[in-house]
């Protein structure tokens, strides 16, 4: 009965733990004291589970093995055996409770560690869900160190950070496996996460409740770099957009500002003040493009611009009516805000 | 009334006035269905009813089959472009919808249908109409959301369809009507079956068929078409609440205008998570009917079985806001929807044990198809509920919510805990519904295939949930590495989905060719053998009496019979609840066409009002004068007094 599964669940379950070491989304790679205590009980319960499977499964191996006499009356019970049999049911069902009762209560204080690692948090990071992007706003007493980027998120290492989880249209649920299990977005509502990265890293996230056509193109990068790294980074990005330097980029900057660009987004530091889509300030400065569906790069810019829909069917950016030395000006122009 | 006002009275032929020949012919004048298409549209027989039911389940699993086929053809590589998000996202809507209302509970409801008046010793189920009108609505809902998907207007949201993203403002067009309306067609006729189920179950045994000596499968159809009754009103109320948002401009689920989006998720769970035990419950009792036939013994622990079945539709109820555990809600509840979800493990136990313990202390085990599928049953669903013991824990659930770990985890459930049941009760079944035995070598291709497919299609997708692959996606990026797993997966859906292949030619050959069956071919102990295979449309010549809950084991000679009922009318003997002490002879209702056209006028409305809410005052005249032909008086004398 067993050759053929075994062999490839013992396969599967090989490349189950080497994955331990691979992906930047990965539950099992935790890089942060929530993730680490989820991957803990994961490993946990995944353990004590195969072991209640694998008992349950030598009883039914037991019982294809048994050799047994022919019944002549199926009604005759064996009254001793009837007995015996009863004794280790009802074991097994004290047992099942014992070791539920005993996982409640694990996770019951799994519960608590992990509310109890956001009492501390400095930076305060809003962020509100959209059909299908991720606005990342950093909140700050003054306002004029209010900061507002989009679908990259940098926090500092080491310190704990909470979220303020919002959402504009549907409902969305923010997730980065490595860092923290998953809130929910939802509209009408305030939800707050707090998370730390131990270490400097890139740990990559998706959205995790089905919110339409591009649910799957929803993707976001939290960074986390050394407090230094990080100010030098926020201070950065709380300047106004470069100014254009080359004819190119000029001749990008006008196109946009004169084209139907303006009518979603925002470069601080020009007329273009629209908030409907993510804010371009400093988007040549990010790693991915249209919310992690593609690689920053010059060619992908071009392509993203040029045919979104194309890209990811069904986004909100739609397909814009630019001659071939407009594009490349409006790349030239966006791939320079650093 | 006592057992006096059963006296012989005068009109009539009673069946005490026959002999065995006559008798089954004048049955047969009584209860035939009659031929031609009237009477093949009127039939009130619950074994054809049941057979419809059947085999339209039957085309849905193939249609929810092949979507998700589809699927996993564009999920086996990283960024493939065969199907888009749009198709995709129906796809989906259109997999999760079928299978769990257009498949799994029809089918279940069917075999209940089916088994039921035969297991409990009687000529038809309680409501005879009102299960024809059922089969007629839920048909009339099937097709009705599968022409929508063929004329690109299938829902795109999910079988959850959380608003707002189901809402007016996100879910233009009428793609999320067809959901809503889908829903209230289905509900409609699975409600209508349930309510037939119980009374059947309550009022119309055997004599004899005390509580104790119910058939299990028996009660598990009680306490699943309870579940029904409390759990669908409440995914009808939200269906409706969106629907009237959408086409009546109300602000239910608006929290801009003061509505609230989550309370459609707790209304959706709460029937939601019942809806896991409505299509499981009945496979127990399938489990539980087959494992004493092939032990060769009374099941081990009828009480606790009986007591767990009951326990664990009641916890049915407490556990819907696992679903929900990433929505941000307050801790202290959460922990104690944890407890609940934990506790609702121990009935499940409970019946695993007992089961074990009945195949431990049989006799010789006969290894048949039907047996193994029990066994592939145990392997799959006992890891099933073992994750779901994972998922009850709430900071466990935030990292697996909503990723391929939980579609990993409710396949294991639900087609371990229900379809290999189902595809055992189907070998078990088959012989009493055709009068022919399926093929055995067909059955072991059929559960070996169906056995290393499953697993393999569905083993992997807990390893690459962990690793971070959210559900409902179209595809995924090639740098997260999920492209070799995903191959495998879909080349193990592949295998599952050619065994079901290998099943149907096995139904649709063994149906013609079959060896021919005998009224009890496993030697089982429980009244739907001690008719002839496939039954009369009667049922039962004479009704039988019960003296323990596993009859033909304890009557080996002959079974005790009761007399008494008219042989020129349709009558039927209604039983005392706990006792089943014969009570007084009732008219069953006869052939009618009027289910049909009730059911087409209701059906209309359903679908006139995602169009304009005015169908439903345009609708009402037909489903009135259907209703009113339906009950017309027919001059019995009951209906005179």
């Amino acid at each position: 009965m067993r050759p053929p599964t075994g062999r490839i669940a013992g396969a599967v379950l090989l490349a189950f733990i080497l994955s331990g070491c691979s992906g930047v989304q990965s539950a099992l790679d935790p890089k942060g004291p929530a993730a680490v205590e989820l991957a803990r009980l994961i490993w946990f319960f995944t353990v004590l589970c195969a072991i209640v499977w694998v008992l349950v499964m030598g009883t039914i191996a037991a019982i294809l093995l048994r050799r047994r006499q022919r019944r002549s009356d199926p009604l005759r019970i064996d009254q001793p055996e009837e007995r015996m049999v009863s004794r280790v049911v009802i074991s097994a069902v004290g047992a099942t409770a014992f070791v539920l009762v005993a996982l409640t209560l694990l996770s019951f204080f799994a519960n608590r560690t992990l509310a109890g690692i956001g009492e501390n948090a400095g930076l305060t990071i809003r962020v509100t869900g959209h059909q299908w992007w991720w606005e990342v706003r950093y909140e700050n007493a003054e306002p004029s160190r209010i900061l507002t980027t989009a679908n990259e998120i940098h926090i500092p290492a080491g310190e704990a950070v909470r979220f303020v989880l919002q959402s504009d249209d549907v409902i969305h649920s923010f997730w980065v496996p490595a860092l923290h299990g998953k809130l929910d977005l939802i509209p009408g509502m305030v939800n707050t996460l707090t998370l730390r990265a131990d270490k400097p890293g890139i740990y990559r996230g998706q959205c995790a409740e089905f919110c339409g056509a591009q649910h799957a193109h929803m993707a976001t990068l939290v960074i986390a770099e050394p407090r230094a790294e990080f100010d030098a980074w926020y201070a950065e990005q709380l300047k106004p957009a470069a100014e254009p330097s080359s004819d190119e980029q000029r001749a990008g900057h006008d196109a946009f500002l004169n084209g139907p660009c303006v009518m979603c987004h925002r470069i601080q530091g020009t007329p273009a003040g629209a908030v409907t889509g993510p804010d371009l300030t400093h988007i040549g400065g990010r790693q991915t493009l249209a919310a992690g569906t593609l690689k920053m790069t010059r060619g992908n810019l071009a392509a993203w611009i040029a045919d979104p829909q194309g890209i990811k069917p069904g986004s909100k950016m739609p397909v814009m009516d630019l001659d071939g030395d407009e594009l490349n000006a409006i790349v030239a122009y966006l791939e320079s805000l650093k | 009334m006592s057992s006096a006002d059963l006296a012989p009275k005068p009109e009539g032929i009673l069946d005490t006035e026959l002999d065995a020949e006559s008798l089954r012919h004048r049955l047969a004048e009584t209860w035939k269905t009659q031929s031609g298409l009237f009477g093949v549209l009127s039939s009130v027989d619950h074994k054809v009813i049941a057979r419809r039911y059947l085999i339209t389940a039957l085309v849905f699993l193939c249609l929810g089959g092949l979507s998700a086929v589809a699927m996993r053809v564009q999920l086996s590589g990283p960024e493939r472009g065969l199907i888009g998000p749009d198709l995709y996202n129906q796809l989906f809507t259109m997999h999760g919808v079928t299978m769990m209302f257009l498949f799994a509970v029809p089918i279940v409801q069917a075999v209940g249908l089916y088994l039921v008046p035969l297991m409990v010793g009687t000529r038809n189920t309680a409501f005879p109409r009102l299960s024809a009108f059922s089969y007629w609505i839920y048909l009339s809902g099937g097709v009705f959301v599968w022409v929508s998907f063929f004329l690109n207007m299938g829902p795109d949201i999910g079988w959850f369809a959380y608003v707002p993203l189901s809402g007016p403002e996100f879910a233009p067009g009428k793609r999320a009507d067809v959901w809503a309306q889908m829903i209230t067609y289905t509900e409609v006729s699975s409600l209508a079956v349930a309510v037939a189920t119980i009374v059947t179950i309550l009022k119309q045994r055997a004599p004899g068929m005390s509580l104790d000596r119910i058939p299990l499968f028996v009660w598990a159809m009680l306490v699943t078409s309870f579940v029904v009754v409390f759990a669908m009103p409440s995914v009808m109320i939200a269906s409706s609440f969106l629907i009237l948002d959408r086409l009546v401009g109300t602000h239910i689920f608006n929290p801009a205008e003061g509505g609230d989006a989550l309370i459609f998720q707790h209304l959706f769970w709460f029937f939601g998570h019942p809806e896991v035990y409505i299509i499981f419950l009945p496979a127990t009792g399938m489990v539980s009917a087959m494992v004493p036939a092939f032990a060769g013994r009374p099941i081990f622990g009828y009480l606790a079985l009986v007591l767990s079945l009951i326990a664990v539709g009641i916890l049915s109820f407490g556990l819907w806001v696992h679903h929900m555990f990433a929505t941000g809600l307050p801790k202290l509840g959460a922990s104690f929807f944890t407890a609940s979800s934990m506790l609702i493990a121990i009935p499940n136990g409970v019946q695993i044990f007992c089961w074990l313990a009945t195949l431990w202390s049989g006799g010789p085990l006969r290894l048949k198809t039907p047996l193994l599928f029990v066994f592939g049953f145990f392997f799959i669903f006992v890891a099933g509920g073992l994750t779901g013991v994972m998922l009850a824990s709430v900071p466990l659930d935030l990292q697996v919510h909503d990723t391929y770990f939980v579609v990993a985890h409710f396949h294991y459930v639900l087609i371990g805990g229900s379809v290999f049941p189902l595809l055992g009760a189907t070998y078990y079944w088959f012989p009493k519904l055709t009068g022919r035995m399926m093929s055995e070598r067909l059955g072991r291709w059929h559960f070996w295939l169906a056995f290393i497919g499953f697993n393999a299609a569905f083993f992997p997708m807990h390893i690459v949930g962990l690793w971070g692959m959210p559900r409902r996606v179209y595809t995924y990026p090639v740098e997260l590495g999920w492209g070799g797993i995903n191959l495998f997966i879909t080349a193990g859906a592949l295998v599952f989905f050619f065994s079901f292949v290998l099943f149907v030619i096995n139904l649709v050959w063994s149906s013609r060719h079959g060896e021919t069956a005998s009224e009890n071919p496993w030697n089982a102990g429980t009244l739907e053998w001690a008719t002839s295979s496939p039954p009369a449309s009667y049922n039962f010549a004479r009704i039988p009496v019960v003296t323990h809950s596993e009859p033909l084991w304890a009557e080996r000679k002959a079974l005790p019979v009761a007399a008494g009922l008219r042989v020129d009318a349709r009558e039927v003997l209604i039983s005392t609840v706990a006792e089943a002490k014969p009570d007084l002879r009732e008219k069953s209702a006869r052939p009618s066409i009027w289910p049909l056209f009730a059911a087409l006028s209701v059906g209309g409305t359903f679908l006139g009002s995602i169009f304009t809410p005015w169908a439903v005052v345009w609708g009402a005249p037909p489903i009135a004068i259907s209703l009113i032909g339906w009950f017309w008086p027919k001059g019995a004398p009951e209906d005179e007094e």
